[in-house]
């Protein structure tokens, strides 16, 4: 059977027209960076139990340029992940209300990216010195 | 009516969303960029031994399992569903790939970290 030649609105670079729509893709692509640093970390886990001499490997293998260039694009476009995170949570969190009435936008927002600041410091903190 | 998978993924996905968003930038930052180049972070931070203590312990184990898993979960998710927006309109042959690549990082992670011993 012919196909029906119907108009079909071609969609092709569609998100490069707005600029709401290109930080959405940078924040969807973000998932990519942290899908391949997941692996990484998962390979890293592997080498770890095949011994010292592949756990210093890997960590050669990271001291690569290459790889520090992709940490740094993984860096910008999970942190942006987490700015929106915390951007959208008065939308996600539970309804939380203090005298009846509802927290403040600004507050949600800022006690989570807070969260992320003192997450951050205390991670930093086991890794070095504890 | 068949229900719905729907809210298993989206409660993996808001929960490795919410893991990334508290310690994925930092965990980026010192095992990809800091410790590699050695700038703020001293070499024998992620030494063998140490690293290796830390996969031993129950805690760090599960911390590990935690972020692998939550993280691929998460980032499956977005994936998946971002596929639509790049023109690729995908079917369940793309769900199970998705979700059956982040099971199997699981799964993985789960078995390194037990033969990684205790």
């Amino acid at each position: 059977m012919a196909r029906v030649k119907t108009y079909v609105r071609p969609m092709r670079g569609w998100w490069r027209r707005n600029p709401y729509y290109v930080r959405y893709m940078i924040r969807e692509a973000s998932s990519v960076f942290l899908a391949i640093y997941t692996v990484i970390l998962l390979v890293g886990l592997f080498r770890l139990t095949q011994g010292e001499a592949a756990w210093d490997a890997w960590r050669a293998a990271l001291a690569n340029p290459g790889s520090i260039v992709f940490h740094w694009l993984a860096l910008l476009t999970v942190g942006y992940h987490a700015y929106t995170w915390w951007k959208v949570a008065p939308k996600t969190a539970p309804d939380v209300r203090i005298a009846g009435r509802p927290l403040p936008e600004l507050v949600i927002t800022a006690g989570g990216l807070l969260a992320t600041l003192g997450t951050s410091a205390l991670v930093y903190v086991i890794v070095r010195w504890m | 009516m068949k229900r719905s998978n729907e809210p298993i993924f989206w409660s993996l996905f808001g929960a490795g969303g919410m893991l990334s968003a508290l310690v994925a930038p930092i965990l980026i930052f010192i095992t990809g960029i800091i410790a590699p180049i050695g700038l703020w972070m001293p070499e024998q931070a992620l030494a063998y031994s140490r690293v290796l203590g830390f996969a031993q312990h129950w805690l760090g184990k599960l911390l590990l399992l935690a972020v692998i898993s939550l993280f691929l979960f998460h980032a499956v998710h977005r994936i998946y569903h971002g596929l639509h927006d790049i023109g690729v309109h995908a079917g369940t042959g793309a769900m199970v790939a998705a979700y059956g690549s982040a099971l199997l990082g699981t799964l993985i992670a789960a078995y390194l970290l037990i033969s990684v011993g205790f």
